[in-house]
């Protein structure tokens, strides 16, 4: 399990990172960030869904109460991810190499990590994530660079174009994550079940005029954490199930198969 | 968006982003028992991501008419397990289009 094994391993991952950043970045930079920010968050979060999120949020004008929540529900799988992961490295984890494989934590590297029949060893883990990291970051920066170079140097009916090509990149994760969310609710009627109640209740809080006076993101706090709990409440998941996390389900492998980053899901980073 | 807005934005992310990556890493040593409890961590992503994308994907692009054409086609590549990029790509591209045929004609 050496850091180059790592590094090979990582490597399909980051191929599938680089235009899911790339597009985060575009959208960050259409919402009217400076190029810089994007590329500041992909380097100090490393996650998909949290950073799309968040960054939908500051752009919205959300309280830091609503952003710290948000952020908080959408990345509370990575605990699960965190405690599983803790159970397969070896013996030689003192606490400062702890602390640099948590920043690592993704869907992705997790379910690879997870694949390895041994125990986890440091170098590996470095070279698998280091990987990652660098395709999420250069791919950031890429879509960072991209959209400031082009916003300045086009004009006139070129611009139009442009912005038709922002507009469209508006779309790109809502799209993908759609595509976590279909594939497991088409072959599980209870996350079926789930994601139904879900929109339902997302439905009400943007329909209805003073729910949706709230500030943003206390609907996806109090509809995804209710809907939630009532489900586990009332399908408890068996034993034999209790192998899957979020990160690995049969979707997910599907998705990683493809090269594409699940963006959180289910996953995401 | 100001300056501060921003950063202190990205510092509030980051603190809680690596606060749940961490935790296990660095306290628990124990696999998690509670099967309730086991079920909420597996069930929540799926409705996080079905609040943070309905109905709000449908107004995401400039017009209704693209944001609910590539949302059918999301939906449709999905429903047939096609990969995350290829519904994204597809979905991109169709805004495109609608967008494109709206601005020749307009």
């Amino acid at each position: 399990m050496r850091f180059s094994r790592g590094l090979r391993d990582g490597l399909p991952i980051a191929l599938g990172y680089v235009p899911v950043a790339f597009a985060y970045a575009m959208g960050a930079v259409a919402q009217g960030f400076p190029a810089w920010f994007p590329i500041l968050v992909s380097a100090t979060n490393f996650t998909g869904t949290g950073q799309f999120a968040g960054t939908n949020l500051i752009a919205a004008g959300a309280s830091l109460a609503v952003l710290f929540a948000t952020m908080l529900v959408i990345n509370i799988r990575y605990a699960l991810m965190s405690v599983s992961l803790s159970q397969k490295l070896d013996g030689r984890f003192p606490l400062w190499k702890r602390l640099i494989v948590s920043f690592g934590v993704t869907d992705e590297n997790y379910a690879v990590a997870m694949q390895q029949p041994k125990k986890l060893n440091f170098s590996y883990l470095m070279g698998l994530m280091g990987c990652s990291f660098a395709g999420w970051l250069g791919g950031t920066a890429l879509g960072a660079g991209m959209s400031e170079l082009l916003s300045a140097l086009l004009t006139g009916d070129a611009a139009a174009w442009y912005d038709i090509l922002m507009s469209a990149f508006n779309i790109s994760l809502y799209a993908m994550f759609v595509a976590i969310v279909i594939p497991p609710a088409r072959g599980d009627k209870k996350v079926l079940l789930l994601v139904a109640l879900s929109i339902a209740g997302s439905c009400l809080f943007y329909f209805v005029p003073a729910l949706h006076s709230l500030p943003s993101g206390v609907d996806i706090i109090v509809v995804s954490v209710v809907c939630t709990a009532v489900l586990a409440f009332l399908f408890p998941r068996k034993d034999e199930e209790d192998g899957q996390t979020p990160g690995d389900t049969q979707d997910k492998t599907a998705a990683d198969a493809s090269g594409a980053p699940s963006a959180d899901e289910g996953g995401g980073q | 968006m100001n300056l501060a807005d921003m950063l202190i934005g990205c510092a509030v992310m980051f603190a809680v982003t690596y606060a749940t990556k961490a935790i296990g890493l660095l306290f628990v040593k124990k696999p998690i028992k509670n099967k309730y409890v086991k079920s909420f961590l597996y069930y929540l992503p799926y409705s996080v991501l079905a609040v943070m994308v309905f109905p709000t994907i449908l107004f995401s692009t400039s017009t209704i008419w693209s944001g609910v054409a590539g949302t059918l086609v999301a939906l449709v590549l999905a429903y047939f397990r096609r990969g995350l990029l290829v519904v994204s790509v597809a979905s991109i591209a169709t805004v495109f289009l609608i967008e494109m045929c709206f601005m020749l004609l307009a």
